[in-house]
């Protein structure tokens, strides 16, 4: 286990040792793989562009853009997220013990993030196969134009879910405040039921039934250009 | 962008440290605001007086000359302490309607920045952490404070273009965002008689607020009457006399964390502002809901 103090040492020269032992490991060469980070304050872009199958411990609440673009590598925070947490992340997880701010998750086109606490606005915001599971609530116009992937909200979504969305799966477990233009809620199928299950037991989230979700997706009626739709664009 | 923060103290134990604390959140937030910076404190009062915050751009010779003019006429009745390029007047009440004539009449390029009992406000242009040396608000002690660094994106760089901004006695206004239907609402508001000093959208939303005060309006009405009036983006965060609050727009894009613990409720733009506070692993820490007015008082 590899050790990296916030308070010490750099943001710079956090990311860069990261993204050496990355390096390292893609090369076939033995590599620190396990890292504890202390002290990072609120400080952004923490463990981002990670290319290498790391496991990197964050103790401690995080700024802006934590895990961005991540790939393979397993990031946890111990504590919260700002906006974008694990933004474009190709895949690996990320997983944050307290809440995270707006547009977590946002465009990402693979792995697992999962917000035991509540996200606030935009969660997913145009998601393109990512799995963002959630504990608690997700805030205003998430999934917003969300094109593939899962959200799993297992508490409340606010206004104008899944606005303009095209084929991404979200799954509600609480209300929906409303939802936004051309999302609609869909029959939960056997196979949707299969399919949470999985979603829920890769998240290691095993107190809740995969049955008492809701299914929403689009109606895909907004995808090609109607005149007749004008006023919902 | 902009950088805001806010510490209100239900513990009055921790006043004497309000501004260390103001201090070292201001300056986190300086590469939200590194064109100037501004901090309203809300410090002593004493009923007999009127506290005025005033500023000069010409710096010493119009303040000094200011000084002299007030002691010469109004001796006894005055207390006049110069902070920079600001100047704290503290006025027996029965003569502040004349110094405040005086102000205006004879002295129009000295600005009040701050009118009450308790509220002083400080702003110039610089980084924060020289803005905050300047006036020394490390060593400043209060009840409640607000302060703002400004990354100016619609109106130019000045003194008077900083944050916050007063909106009334004991009143004042800092904002993250930019508004889109100013220039309309100051034509209004023109109209109605107000005069303004900058091309600042923030001026506008504080003389929005200031006007429907003014005719009768109690705070929160205001604020919800700003949320229907105002286009655009904003995190407000407001002072008064008694009190602090924040009002986001319903899109929320402008960032906002809260903490609250049983000695102080805190704001910041990011966590980073709250990360030196003490007891902050163990404050309740959130982020205010879109559209809704939120109002701590003592």
């Amino acid at each position: 286990m590899a050790f990296f103090d916030l308070q010490q040492k750099s943001l710079r020269e956090l990311n860069a040792e990261l993204h050496r032992q990355a390096t390292l490991l893609r090369d076939g060469d033995s590599a620190d793989t396990e890292w504890e980070i202390a002290n990072p304050r609120g400080c952004h872009a923490v463990a981002v562009g990670l290319d290498g199958p790391l496991a990197v411990n964050i103790q401690g609440s995080v700024g802006y853009y934590c895990g961005g673009m991540n790939q393979s590598a397993e990031i946890r925070v111990a504590g919260s997220v700002g906006p974008g947490v694990g933004e474009n992340m190709m895949s690996g997880s990320i997983r944050v013990t307290g809440d995270a701010s707006q547009y977590a998750g946002a465009t990402g086109r693979g792995g697992q993030l999962v917000i035991e606490g509540n996200a606030s606005s935009r969660c997913g915001i145009s998601m393109k196969g990512i799995d963002i599971i959630v504990r608690g609530d997700v805030g205003h116009m998430s999934a917003f134009m969300a094109q593939s992937g899962n959200l799993v909200v297992l508490g409340d979504a606010g206004d104008a879910l899944g606005d303009s969305i095209y084929e991404a799966k979200l799954f509600v477990r609480g209300t929906v405040k409303s939802l936004g233009a051309d999302c609609v809620k869909k029959e939960m199928r056997e196979e949707h039921i299969a399919h949470l299950r999985g979603l829920l037991e890769a998240a290691n989230i095993s107190d809740v039934r995969a049955e008492d979700f809701r299914r929403y997706g689009s109606a895909r009626n907004l995808y090609h250009f109607d005149v007749d739709n004008a006023d919902n664009y | 962008m902009c950088g805001i923060v806010g510490l209100f103290l239900k513990n009055a134990e921790l006043q004497s440290q309000l501004g260390m604390h103001l201090e070292s959140m201001l300056i986190s937030m300086s590469d939200r605001g590194p064109d100037s910076a501004g901090i309203a404190i809300y410090g002593s009062t004493d009923a007999e007086k009127l506290k005025l915050t005033v500023q000069s751009g010409s710096t010493e010779n119009e303040l000094s000359q200011l000084q002299r003019t007030l002691e010469s006429r109004f001796s006894h009745a005055v207390d006049f302490n110069l902070i920079e390029t600001h100047a704290v007047l503290q006025v027996d009440k029965a003569t502040a309607e004349s110094v405040e004539e005086m102000l205006r009449l004879e002295f129009p390029e000295v600005r009040v920045m701050s009118r009450g009992d308790s509220v002083e406000i400080y702003k110039e242009v610089g980084p924060p952490a020289e803005v905050a040396r300047r006036f020394g608000i490390a060593q400043m002690s209060g009840s409640h404070g607000i302060g703002h660094t400004r990354m100016a994106t619609e109106s130019a760089v000045t003194t008077r273009g900083a944050h916050p901004f007063s909106t009334g006695p004991d009143q004042c206004l800092v904002h993250n965002g930019s508004l889109s239907n100013h220039n309309n609402l100051r034509r209004e508001l023109i109209h109605q008689g107000i005069n303004f000093e900058t091309e600042n959208d923030t001026e506008v939303a504080a003389a929005y607020l200031s006007y429907h005060i003014d005719g009768g309006l109690a705070l929160g009405d205001a604020l919800e009457g700003a949320l229907n009036d105002l286009d655009g983006f904003y995190t407000f965060v407001f002072g008064t006399r008694t009190g602090f609050g924040v009002l986001r727009d319903p899109i929320a894009c402008k960032p906002a964390v809260l903490a609250e613990t049983k000695d102080y409720v805190a704001f910041g733009s990011e966590y980073r502002a709250l990360a030196s506070l003490p007891e902050i692993e163990h404050a309740r820490v959130w982020e205010p809901e879109p559209a809704t007015v939120y109002f701590w008082e003592h």
